[in-house]
């Protein structure tokens, strides 16, 4: 495990820009920015015309660490310590669980709870508390 | 102009994560790892990076929704189930085991893909895999159609 820094001034207007991006994707499509709801639509079959916007949105949250490189000159390495297998493992059951769910962390966590829907909250604290629990298991207990 | 928008509203949604060190998985997993709190191991930062989205999205939501349509035309595709069945356990139960393995979700999985090198590669296709899964499990007939023989 890697040590952190607690950051709570650039997590909450990090936060803040994605609940901006809720509100315009929101505004613009009439849609709920979920990551796994707009990234499985990208798969066929599809049901509506709007694959070149979806394709977009995901675009845009690729190319997001490019302009941070640009901007800032350092690059937002992310710190992966899993190993392949445990990555393949963790992928298929993040997008399984996800679609299963009808949501992960942006369309449950933050659109989901702004509308103060019971789904989603049952949502959040079911994924909250597995997700706890398999750090605990593996970091812990293991 | 619809495209460009939208991959400028990804764009904005990308910066959030990284901004928030969300695209760091090891952040992510610092805060799911509760058992570092007594160590003084922990770190809360997800939880602020929730609070800050919640309160944008709750206040904005209720002024866009006060319009007739969105702005490129349409209507708005809000969720209507209210029903808590097992589907919105189990999935959730789930994701939850795969992100406390790993520390990514989809978002910040996306975000890895320019940095992550071909980790984040084996991690997008992986899920991608499993979001096709799921929704073809999902499409199937709830109930297996009794088969009546030919003869």
């Amino acid at each position: 495990m890697t040590a952190t820094e607690f950051t709570p001034v650039a997590s909450l207007l990090g936060g803040a820009l994605i609940g901006a991006s809720a509100v315009m994707l929101m505004a613009a499509k009439g849609r709920i920015a979920g990551v796994s709801g707009i990234a499985v639509r990208l798969l066929p079959p599809y049901a509506d015309r709007e694959f070149a916007g979806r394709l977009a949105f995901i675009l845009g949250i690729v190319v997001a660490p490019l302009v941070v490189l640009v901007a800032s000159g350092v690059a937002p390495v992310p710190t992966i310590e899993a190993g392949p297998a445990l990555l393949l493992l963790a992928g298929l059951l993040v997008g399984f669980g996800a679609v299963w769910g009808n949501g992960c962390t942006s369309g449950h966590g933050v659109c989901g709870l702004s509308r103060l829907s019971v789904r989603s909250l049952v949502a959040t604290l079911t994924f909250m508390a597995t997700a706890m629990a398999t750090v605990f298991l593996t970091r812990h207990l293991l | 102009m619809s495209i460009l928008v939208q991959f400028v509203i990804g764009l904005v949604f990308g910066l959030g994560l990284v901004i928030a060190g969300m695209s760091d998985p090891a952040k992510v997993l610092n805060f799911l790892d509760i058992g570092a709190i007594p160590t003084g191991g922990w770190d809360p930062s997800l939880a602020f990076v929730m609070a800050g989205g919640i309160a944008v999205t709750f206040i904005g939501f209720k002024l866009v929704l006060r319009r007739s349509q969105p702005i490129f035309g349409g209507k708005f595709h809000l969720p209507t189930a209210t029903d808590i069945d097992a589907r919105i356990i189990a999935g959730p139960a789930i994701f939850g085991v795969g992100w406390g393995l790993a520390g990514f979700c989809p978002g910040p999985a996306f975000t890895a893909l320019t940095t992550g090198g071909s980790a984040a590669l084996m991690f997008v296709a992986a899920m991608l895999v499993g979001m096709a899964g799921a929704r073809w499990l999902a499409s199937r007939p709830a109930a297996p159609v009794a088969v009546t023989p030919r003869g």
